[in-house]
C-alpha cells in the first residue's frame, strides 16, 4: 500500500467517499458514427480520414451508423440495463476548435441504455456498481497545442480531424462507489465486458477508454454531498485507483484543516503521482440540448433487441463462474478470463478435448502456453505459435489418463509448442518404451535385482518404494506413468516380503 | 437568326434541342450573354461560370448527338432538362465552386463536393450557369440581407424581388435563365416567385435531399424549382427529387413520372379542375393585406369555381401562432447550424486574439450580418436553460397543432387549399428593413406550410398596380403531382388573360450598361 493509499484508508474511517465514474469508450466499428470515413486512423497522417460530414462543412448531413447503435444496445443488455423503444439524437452545443460543427450529436433525454448494473470482486467481497445510463455520441477532433509562440508571435494549435466523428459510448454510474479500489475494479471489469462482447478494444493507453471520476467526501453518517471534484487524465487502471485515493486524501486533509474545496476539474499527473487543478467548474455550462433535426428519431423494436441479445456472448462473470464450477481455482479463472488470448486458448483446447480435466487445461494455458503466446503470438486456431488445440488436447489427455508421465508429458507439450509436431508422433516415441505393464515389469524386475540391499531394507520395514520408483523412472527416461510404476513396485515388493 | 433564345421556355428548348434546331451551347451562350449584359441593374447573380457552363453544354450536345444517332428511344430517354440552362441559389454546393450563402463568413470557401441536387442536375444533363444572390443564410424576405448587396425586381428596379431566393426568382423573371433552384424555409421560394411573377414551388419536406445545401433551419428547409411556367418548374422538380442515402430526412418515396407529363394543352389542363374541391383558408386573408392582392386572389378563386371546381371557405385556426412559432423553431435550429462558421477550417477567419474565444468573436462578429446575428441570438435564447420549455418545447407543440389543422382539411377530402402567397406585392428597398417584424410578416401565408412540411406552389394570378400577385396552392404531403396538375390547370384556365401578356416593366432598362445598381438604388432616398 502506498503512503497515499494508507492515508486515504484512514480518511475513510472518518469520511465517506462518494464516487461516480464516467467512461467514454470508442466503439469498434468499420466507419465513423455519422459518415463513411474509416475508423482505422491510428498512426495515419493527420486529416487523412475526413469528409465533409466529419469536417462539419456547410451542407453536410449525418447518417447514423447502425452498428454503433447495436454496440450500445449490446452493452446495455450485458449490464442488465433497460433499452427504450424510442430514442432520439440531440445536439449538445458548445464552441471549441475540436468540435467542427459547434455541436456534438449526442443523446440527452433518452439514453440507449438506462439503469444497469455490474458486479465486481473486490478485496472486501463482491460489489455491485449501479449504472445510470449508457449513450452514444460522436468523438471530437484532436488538438495539438504548440509549446512556444511561432515566429508570428502567436501560439498555434493544430487540429487533426481523423478522430472527429468516431463513435463514442459514454457510460455513467450512479455516485454509488465508495473506494478507489471499487472504481478500479469497475473500470477493469467493464473493459473485460466490452472486449468480451466485442464492442470496443477499450485500450486506456490508446485513449479508446477514458475514465473520469467525480469524487467528494462527506462525514460518515451524513447525507448531503460534499464539494465535487472531477478527475481526468487517468491513463491506466492503476492511475484510476491512485488518483481517487489521492483525491480522498487531499480532500480529507483540506476539510480537516478547515480549507474550502472548490468545484473544479483536476488532472492526474502520473509522474508526480498527484492531481492538479485544470479549471473551475463553478458555473455549469448551458449546452442548449435540442433534438437533432437532421436525424429522425430512432425506433428500437423488440425484435431488433432480441437479435442483438442473441449475439451477446457469455460475459466474463458467467465465464468465471463456469470455469470454477469445472474445477479451476477462482484465481486461475479470473486470470484466464481477464486475458482474451488465454480465454480463447482455453476454450479451443477444452473444445478439442472434452475428456481433459479443466484444471489440466488451465495449468497449461496459464503456464507454458502463456509464455509462448507472449513471445510468438496467437495463431488463427487460437493457440500460440505453431501449436494446435487438438494436438495439445491429445497430449493433455495422455497425461490425464496416465498414458504418459507428467515430466515426459510436459516435455511433449514443449516440443509441440516449439515446432507443432503432431501429438500422435510425439506419443508414439514415448509409447514404444512404455506400451504395457510387461515392459514396466521388466524394468521393475531389473531394478529389484540390482538393489538387494534396498530389498533388505524393505523387509526391515524401511520406506524404500520411492527409491525403486525413481530408479524405474530413470531407467525409462521418464516415459513411464509414475503412478503405475508405484503400483507395480509395491506389488513386486509385496512378493519379496 | 436574330431570334432571342432567352425568351423560350425550358420545354420549348427541350423540343428544339431534340429536333436539332438549337444546341445546348447556343442556349448557354445566349443566357450567359444576357446575364452578363443585364445584371448590373439587377444583381441577380453572385457568380457566373461561363467556362464550366459551356463545357457542360458541349457535353450535353455530344450526348444529344449520340442519342439522335441511336434513334427516338434514346432521345426520349434524355431528361427534359437535358441541355437546358439552370441557375443555383448560392447555397448549393458545386464541387470546386464558391458557395457563399450570401454571407461574408463564407467568402473564399470553395465547396469540395457536389450537393445531391448538383449531381442530379448533372445526371439530367442540365447546364449550370452560375450562382444567384440571396438573403444571408436564407434569412430574409427581400434579398436586402445579402452581404453582397441587394437584388432588384425586374418589374420595378426600385423594389425588392422577395427573398430569400431573390436572385433565383429575379434571374428567371428577367430571362437570364429559364430555370433556377431556390430553397424555402418559410416562403423563400414562393414569396419571391409571387413578387417576380413566376412559378415557384416548395416540395414536401423530404422530397428533395438537403445534402450539400447550406442549412438554415434543418426541419424546415426544402429545395425547390423556379420557372416561368408550371411545366418548367415541374420538370426541374422531377430532376432533383428523390431519396438520397446521405440525407436521413429524405423520404424513400418514388418520384412521380407525372411531373414530366403535365398536359401541354391549356384546355386539357383546365379540364382537370372539374369536380375538384378547394378550400380557401380565411386566416390567410390577413388584416392589412394589399387590397389589390386580395382582389386578384378572389378572382383566381372565381376562375377555379367557373372551371367546375367546388370552392369552400375553410379555417386553419392555429395560423395566427405560425409566425411566433416559426421564429422560435427556425432561429433555434439556425443558432446551432451556424455554429460551424468559426473561422477554424474555412471561409472568413480573424486570428491573433488572446485566445480561441477572442478569434471566434472577431470572426463571427465581422463575418455575419445583422439579421443573422439577430436570429442566432433569438435561437440561442430560446434554447437556453430555463427558457427551453417555455419557448422551444412549446413551439414544437404548437407546430403539431398547425400541422393538425391541415391534416383535418385534407382528411375531409380537399384536393388543395388556395391562398395568397404573400399579403403584399413587391415592396420598395428599405421599406421593411427598419422593422424586422414587418419583414417577418411577409411570410405569414407561407411559413405555416413549412411548419407542416407540406408542398406549396405559387403561380402568377394577375397584377396589382402593375406588380405581380402570386396564388398559392397547398396540398397534402407527397401530393406534388396533383398540386402541379392544379397549378397547371389554373394556368391553362387563365392562358388567355390579358395580364399574362405583360412583361416585367423594367426589363428594357436593364439593357442600359450605365444603370444604377440595386445597392445604389437601395441607398438612395426615395
Ligand atoms: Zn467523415
Amino acid at each position: 500500500m502506498t503512503a497515499t493509499a494508507e492515508r486515504a484508508a484512514s480518511a475513510l474511517e472518518r469520511y465517506e467517499a462518494v464516487i461516480g465514474i464516467e467512461i467514454h469508450c470508442q466503439l469498434r466499428t468499420a466507419s465513423k458514427m455519422f459518415c463513411s470515413c474509416s475508423t482505422q486512423y491510428d498512426g495515419a497522417p493527420p486529416n487523412t480520414h475526413t469528409c465533409p460530414v466529419c469536417l462539419g462543412l456547410p451542407g453536410a448531413l449525418p447518417v447514423m451508423n447502425k452498428a454503433a447503435v447495436e454496440h450500445v444496445i449490446a452493452t446495455g443488455l450485458a449490464i442488465e440495463a433497460s433499452v427504450p423503444e424510442h430514442t432520439q439524437w440531440e445536439r449538445k452545443n458548445y464552441f471549441y476548435p475540436d468540435l467542427p460543427k459547434g455541436y456534438q450529436i449526442s443523446q440527452y433525454a433518452i439514453p440507449l441504455a438506462a439503469d444497469g448494473r455490474l458486479t465486481v470482486d473486490t478485496s472486501a467481497g463482491p460489489f455491485t456498481v449501479l449504472i445510470r445510463r449508457a449513450h452514444l455520441e460522436e468523438d471530437t477532433a484532436k488538438l495539438a497545442h504548440g509549446d512556444a509562440p511561432s515566429s508570428s508571435g502567436y501560439r498555434t494549435t493544430l487540429v487533426d480531424f481523423n478522430r472527429s466523428g468516431a463513435p463514442l459510448m459514454e457510460i455513467v454510474t450512479e455516485p454509488c462507489l465508495r473506494t478507489a479500489e471499487q472504481a478500479r475494479r469497475y473500470a477493469e471489469e467493464l473493459q473485460l465486458l466490452l472486449r468480451a462482447i466485442g464492442v470496443s478494444d477499450a485500450d486506456m493507453e490508446r485513449g479508446q477508454m477514458r475514465v473520469e471520476a467525480n469524487v467528494s467526501l462527506r462525514p460518515r453518517g451524513t447525507e448531503p454531498f460534499g464539494t465535487r471534484v472531477e478527475v481526468k487524465n487517468m491513463n491506466s487502471f492503476r492511475a484510476v485507483e491512485r488518483a481517487i485515493a489521492y483525491e480522498i486524501d487531499r480532500q480529507a486533509a483540506a476539510i480537516d484543516a478547515g480549507e474550502p474545496l472548490s468545484m473544479e476539474t483536476r488532472g492526474w499527473d502520473d509522474g508526480r503521482q498527484a492531481t492538479y487543478r485544470m479549471r473551475s467548474k463553478e458555473t455549469s455550462e448551458d449546452y442548449r440540448y435540442f433534438p437533432e433535426p437532421d436525424l429522425p428519431p430512432l425506433r428500437v423494436d423488440r425484435a431488433w433487441i432480441e437479435r442483438i441479445r442473441d449475439g451477446v456472448p457469455e460475459l466474463p462473470a458467467a465465464r468465471r463462474k463456469r470455469y470454477v464450477a469445472a474445477g479451476i481455482t477462482p484465481y486461475d479463472a479470473s486470470v484466464i478470463v481477464a486475458d482474451q488470448g488465454m480465454t480463447g486458448a482455453f476454450e479451443a483446447i477444452s473444445a478439442a478435448g472434452a475428456a481433459v480435466p479443466a484444471k489440466e487445461v488451465a495449468n497449461f494455458v496459464t503456464g507454458p502456453h502463456a509464455r509462448l503466446a507472449k513471445a510468438a503470438g496467437l495463431n488463427p486456431r487460437g493457440t500460440a505459435g505453431p501449436s494446435d488445440p487438438r494436438e495439445i488436447a491429445a497430449i493433455l489427455a495422455a497425461i490425464a489418463d496416465g498414458t504418459v508421465g507428467r515430466p515426459i508429458g510436459r516435455d511433449l507439450l514443449d516440443r509441440h509448442l516449439a515446432d507443432g509436431t503432431p501429438a500422435a508422433d510425439l506419443l508414439a516415441t514415448v509409447r514404444s518404451t512404455i506400451s504395457d505393464d510387461d515392459d514396466l515389469l521388466a524394468h521393475v524386475e531389473a531394478v529389484i535385482r540390482a538393489n538387494p540391499k534396498a530389498v533388505a531394507d524393505f523387509r526391515a520395514g524401511k520406506p524404500v518404494t520411492g527409491f525403486f520408483v525413481g530408479q524405474v523412472m530413470r531407467a525409462t527416461g521418464g516415459a513411464a506413468d509414475a503412478a503405475r510404476v508405484t503400483a507395480l513396485v509395491r506389488a513386486r515388493l509385496e512378493a519379496e516380503g | 437568326m436574330a431570334e432571342d433564345l432567352t425568351t423560350l421556355l425550358a420545354h420549348q428548348m427541350a423540343a428544339r434541342l431534340r429536333a436539332g434546331e438549337v444546341t445546348s451551347r447556343e442556349l448557354a451562350e445566349a443566357h450567359l450573354a444576357r446575364a452578363h449584359a443585364t445584371d448590373r441593374g439587377l444583381h441577380a447573380w453572385l457568380s457566373l461560370d461561363d467556362d464550366r457552363a459551356l463545357a457542360e453544354a458541349d457535353a450535353a450536345d455530344a450526348r444529344l448527338a449520340a442519342a439522335r444517332a441511336a434513334g427516338p428511344a434514346a432521345l426520349d430517354a434524355l431528361h427534359p432538362l437535358h441541355g437546358v440552362p439552370v441557375a443555383l441559389k448560392d447555397l448549393v454546393s458545386v464541387k470546386g465552386g464558391q458557395c457563399t450563402a450570401g454571407s461574408r463568413i463564407l467568402e473564399g470557401y470553395r465547396a469540395p463536393y457536389d450537393a445531391h441536387i448538383t449531381e442530379r442536375l448533372h445526371e439530367a444533363g442540365a447546364v449550370i450557369l452560375g450562382k444567384t444572390n440571396m438573403d444571408e443564410f436564407a434569412m430574409g424576405s427581400s434579398c436586402e440581407h445579402s452581404a453582397f448587396g441587394p437584388t432588384a425586381n425586374p418589374w420595378d428596379l426600385g423594389r425588392v424581388p422577395g427573398g430569400s431566393s431573390g436572385g433565383s426568382a429575379a434571374s428567371v423573371a428577367a430571362f437570364q435563365t429559364p430555370l433556377s433552384i431556390g430553397t424555402d424555409t418559410g416562403g423563400s421560394i414562393r414569396q419571391p416567385a409571387a413578387l417576380c411573377g413566376i412559378v415557384g414551388m416548395k416540395p414536401t419536406y423530404g422530397r428533395v435531399s438537403r445534402y450539400g445545401i447550406v442549412a438554415f433551419a434543418s426541419s424546415l428547409d426544402q429545395v425547390g424549382p423556379f420557372g416561368r411556367d408550371v411545366r418548367d418548374a415541374s420538370a426541374l422538380l422531377h430532376a432533383v427529387s428523390g431519396r438520397d442515402e446521405r440525407d436521413s430526412t429524405s423520404a424513400p418515396i418514388p418520384v412521380p413520372e407525372d411531373l414530366v407529363r403535365l398536359p401541354s394543352s391549356d384546355d386539357e389542363a383546365a379540364a382537370w379542375l372539374r369536380g375538384r374541391r378547394f378550400g380557401v383558408p380565411r386566416e390567410y386573408f390577413v388584416a392589412g393585406m394589399d387590397p389589390g392582392v386580395e382582389a386578384r386572389i378572389r378572382e383566381a378563386v372565381a376562375v377555379l369555381a367557373a372551371s367546375g371546381a367546388s370552392v369552400e371557405e375553410v379555417s386553419l385556426p392555429h395560423t395566427d401562432y405560425g409566425l411566433a412559432t416559426y421564429y422560435i423553431v427556425a432561429p433555434a435550429e439556425a443558432s446551432a447550424n451556424l455554429a460551424r462558421y468559426d473561422g477554424v477550417r474555412f471561409g472568413h477567419s480573424v486570428r491573433g486574439g488572446e485566445d480561441y474565444l477572442a478569434d471566434y468573436l472577431a470572426t463571427r462578429g465581422s463575418g455575419f450580418g445583422a439579421e443573422v446575428k439577430r436570429r442566432i441570438m433569438l435561437g440561442t435564447y430560446a434554447l437556453s436553460a430555463g427558457y427551453y420549455d417555455a419557448f422551444y418545447l412549446k413551439a414544437l407543440k404548437v407546430r403539431t397543432l398547425i400541422k393538425r389543422d391541415f391534416d383535418v382539411l385534407f382528411e375531409a377530402g380537399f384536393d388543395a387549399l388556395v391562398a395568397p402567397t404573400s399579403p403584399d406585392v413587391a415592396f420598395r428597398f428599405g421599406d421593411k428593413m427598419a422593422d424586422p417584424v414587418r419583414m417577418y410578416l411577409s411570410d405569414a401565408c407561407t411559413l405555416p406550410v413549412n411548419m407542416a412540411g407540406l408542398p406549396g406552389i405559387s403561380v402568377p394570378c394577375g397584377l396589382s398596380e402593375g406588380l405581380p400577385v402570386g396564388l398559392q396552392f397547398i396540398g397534402p404531403a407527397w401530393s406534388e403531382a396533383a398540386l402541379l396538375r392544379a397549378a397547371r390547370a389554373y394556368e391553362g384556365a387563365t392562358a388567355g388573360a390579358d395580364w399574362r401578356q405583360v412583361l416585367p416593366r423594367d426589363l428594357a432598362l436593364l439593357e442600359d450598361p450605365g444603370i444604377a445598381t440595386p445597392a445604389e438604388r437601395a441607398a438612395a432616398p426615395h
